[in-house]
């Protein structure tokens, strides 16, 4: 293969069938795919989950993950966080003119490793290539199925009292991104905390029942942003102690050297859920038992107080509300 | 002599990472009602009138122009709603946000063919060091570097505010780290000429609560001292090296200010020696006659008069995300703060 | 206008410094730091080390506000 992606790959020709036969059908090898039909012929269940999402970051590489391994993971937790067990994924990818073919085959092999990781097969999938300047490298849409395993999963269900956990420590991946987008800002050895949340969505799915009210992956906008989402329909409030939330100490400090706030950072291996008062402590023990969950905290409770808004409660005990994030934050000096 | 609790007693502070940090802490429903913090004009941002935001706004449009700035100032608006830093990159201009005026240095030495101005905002803690950009532009012969300052000094601007006959302020939270550069000497001011009690504060919620704490019992005693809450960091002798290369580049000169107007020696500008690197001489820039929008109430918000709250566009008209002014758009702009923290 | 950091100098070259603190480092000038040393803390603004200190002893926001509602009390 040349060394970089040209127009022609995108043409739907031979140059697109030895991109798909020569790189991609051999990595991501499996019974429906092989088939190369328009559609992918699967087996089905009963109830489906359905999601889809698509994956524009810059740089496409950056410590903990690349662009590859974001969009299986970003489309998986979706379907895992509404309850369903990922299955099948479709891949399209918008691969700009230029784009060395080397970093498309890590990027595909990211997909592959991942893929695996998470249980899921893609299935069925789209290359296009765009002039030079029409694209930022690769834009990656994936789309995915999953098998109905938790089913009633909403806000809906959040009662007064209910506790909010989260699975681990809060804005590592928007703070490791902004930093490998611009490197000159501060250097530090932060990574992107990108991972899949099937295995502990579906366990606490699994053992939790209805104690189980909602849960949501807090990407763009952070923690701040996703559990405002929760209390969106006014019925209740929400507080959260700032001493409980998790953040690791470079996440902080680079935080506090940028003035940006970790509680708006991006997590995209991270899952706020909300429980039932009374089983939190369980919940916690199930999130702590994976890994990925080995951080997890009790970090507030829903209260009848305040509808609508989130509290967050200082060290000193004084409140203050935090909004969804209005626009990207950006480092300042002041 | 003790308090009187039947009234309020204002407290001031007069930097706009006081204003966060405040904010931030939420003790301001903690206090009791006859202690009021307040706002003054200690962001930077805030401070600085819109035709000035729009030169900075039209020096983009030169042609291979690069324009390095703090993150502060990507949103803030000149005369036309909207029109900021961000929608001029969006439109194609290249605008790049710097955490220090040394990486705007390394980006002109990294491209000697295009010609980079520095956004120096900032008070007295900014100014040291956009002084020493100056200097090692000087030093290494980069000749595409420029300063484009809108630094500003604090002491005129108190002074100004103190003037001013709806002055009610009863003690003064002082900035730390303006303090750091000028020392406890630079601003005994407060208490030696404006007689008002003056506590120079760390930006943590343990030194905001001292300082409250200290002002509080000065005004019991009716004194008027100025005291130093941050004396592991803030010399009474300040920092004269940061000051002494502050000299060497920069010279006080007439500013205009957002809110308080014109006033003599209240900003700083670039010696005539060092022209080159004065994007306001390299570029010719010139500053078209000053206009505030109708209903925008910065002006008195940052002089402590107005609470964000009080301005009838706070919260409708006027939100972060579609600001009428600076206040609102600043990170660390009174209103921003009020918004963003908002008690309840 | 007052964002400033304390972190430790890890190393020194002229009036340049490589400042650090939980794993997180950046260069700074030190150029109106008087006699820096390496483990030397120094508080950072926008890149620019304007003071030395000695590692924070930050207080209790809670011993701190006590002692404030027991001072007003008595005023």
């Amino acid at each position: 293969m040349e060394d970089f992606i040209t127009l022609d790959y995108g043409s739907g020709g031979k140059k697109t069938a030895s991109l798909i036969s020569n790189m991609i059908l051999p990595l991501l090898t499996n019974e429906a795919l092989d088939e190369l039909g328009d559609g992918a012929v699967i087996d089905g269940a009963g109830r489906l989950v359905y999601s889809t999402d698509s994956f524009v970051v810059s740089p496409c590489f950056f410590p903990g993950g690349d662009i590859g391994k974001l969009s299986v993971c970003g489309t998986v937790n979706d379907v895992s966080m509404a309850g369903g067990e990922p299955k099948y994924l479709s891949l399209a990818l918008i691969i700009e003119e230029g784009f060395p073919v080397e970093s498309l085959r890590r990027i595909i092999e990211s997909i592959r490793t991942t893929a695996q990781e998470a249980g899921v097969q893609v299935v069925t999938g789209d290359t296009k290539v765009v002039e030079k300047g029409r694209g930022d490298g690769i834009y990656i849409n994936t789309s995915g199925i999953g098998f109905l395993k938790t089913p009633g999963l909403s806000p809906r269900n959040i009662q007064e009292g209910d506790k909010v956990i989260v699975s681990g420590t809060v804005g590592d991946h928007g703070t490791a991104v902004m930093l490998a987008r611009n490197e000159n800002l501060v250097q530090a050895e932060l990574k992107s905390d990108c991972a899949p949340l099937h295995r502990m969505a579906l366990a606490l799915g699994e053992k939790m029942g209805s104690s189980l009210r909602v849960m949501r992956d807090p990407t763009r906008g952070g923690i701040a942003t996703t559990l405002n989402e929760f209390i969106e329909d006014g019925r209740f409030g929400m507080e959260i102690r700032e001493s409980d939330i998790p953040v690791l100490p470079s996440v902080n400090m680079v935080s506090e050297i940028l003035g940006l706030d970790p509680y708006y950072a991006a997590c995209e291996g991270r899952l706020l859920a909300v429980t039932e008062a009374g089983r939190a402590e369980e919940a916690l023990e199930i999130l702590r038992s994976f890994e990925n969950g080995k951080d997890a905290a009790i970090i507030g409770e829903i209260t009848s107080d305040h509808p609508g808004r989130l509290v967050i409660r200082t060290p000193l005990g004084g409140g203050r509300i935090a909004s969804k994030l209005a626009g990207a934050q950006l480092p300042r000096i002041c | 002599m003790g308090l009187d609790k039947s009234k309020t007693y204002h407290l001031m502070e007069v930097c706009g990472t006081h204003t966060m940090a405040i904010a931030r802490s939420g003790i301001k429903n903690l206090l009791p009602s006859y202690i009021r913090l307040i706002s003054g004009p200690g962001c930077p941002v805030c401070v600085t009138p819109p035709e000035v935001i729009d030169a900075a706004l039209e020096l983009t449009e030169k042609p291979g122009m690069i324009l390095a700035t703090y993150g502060d100032m990507i949103r803030v608006p000149g005369s036309v709603k909207g029109d900021n830093l961000a929608k001029r990159s969006a439109m194609g201009a290249d605008v790049r946000i710097v955490y220090s005026a040394m990486d705007a240095v390394e980006i002109a030495k990294q491209h000697p063919d295009r010609e980079v101005v520095f956004l120096g905002v900032g008070f007295e803690t900014s100014a040291p060091g956009t002084a020493t950009s100056i200097e090692a532009a000087m030093e290494q012969n980069i000749t595409n570097y420029s300063v484009f300052s809108m630094l500003k000094m604090l002491e005129p601007s108190i002074r100004a505010l103190a003037a001013d006959p709806d002055f009610n302020v009863q003690g003064f939270i002082c900035p730390g780290h303006v303090a750091v550069i000028l020392g406890e000497e630079g601003l005994r001011f407060f208490s030696e000429d404006l007689h008002i009690p003056a506590v120079i504060a760390g930006f943590d919620t343990d030194d905001i609560v001292n300082a409250v704490r200290m002002l509080m019992l000065q005004i019991a005693k009716g004194e008027a001292r100025l005291e130093n809450e941050y004396a592991d960091v803030v010399r009474p002798e300040g920092n004269p090296m940061a000051r002494q290369i502050m000299d060497r580049y920069l010279e006080p000169r007439k500013d205009i200010w957002r809110g308080l107007g014109s006033i003599d020696l209240s900003g700083y500008g670039i010696r005539p020696e060092y022209a080159a690197f004065d994007a306001e001489k390299k570029f010719g820039i010139t500053f078209r006659e000053p206009t505030v929008r109708s209903g925008c109430r910065c002006g008195d918000v940052v002089k402590g008069k107005l609470d964000p709250v009080e301005c009838p566009l706070f919260g409708t008209v006027c939100l972060p995300e579609d600001p009428e002014g600076p206040c609102m758009v600043s990170a660390e702009g009174a209103c921003a703060a009020a918004y963003k923290y908002r008690s309840f | 206008m007052c964002l400033a950091v304390p972190l430790r100098i890890k190393s020194l070259n002229g009036t340049d410094a490589i400042v650090e603190r939980d794993g997180v480092s950046r260069s700074v000038k030190v150029n109106f730091i008087r006699d820096p040393r390496v483990g030397d803390y120094v508080m950072v603004h926008a890149g620019f080390a304007i003071e030395k200190m000695k590692p924070e002893q930050a207080e209790e926001d809670l011993e701190a506000f006590r002692e404030l509602e027991e001072v007003l009390k008595t005023i």
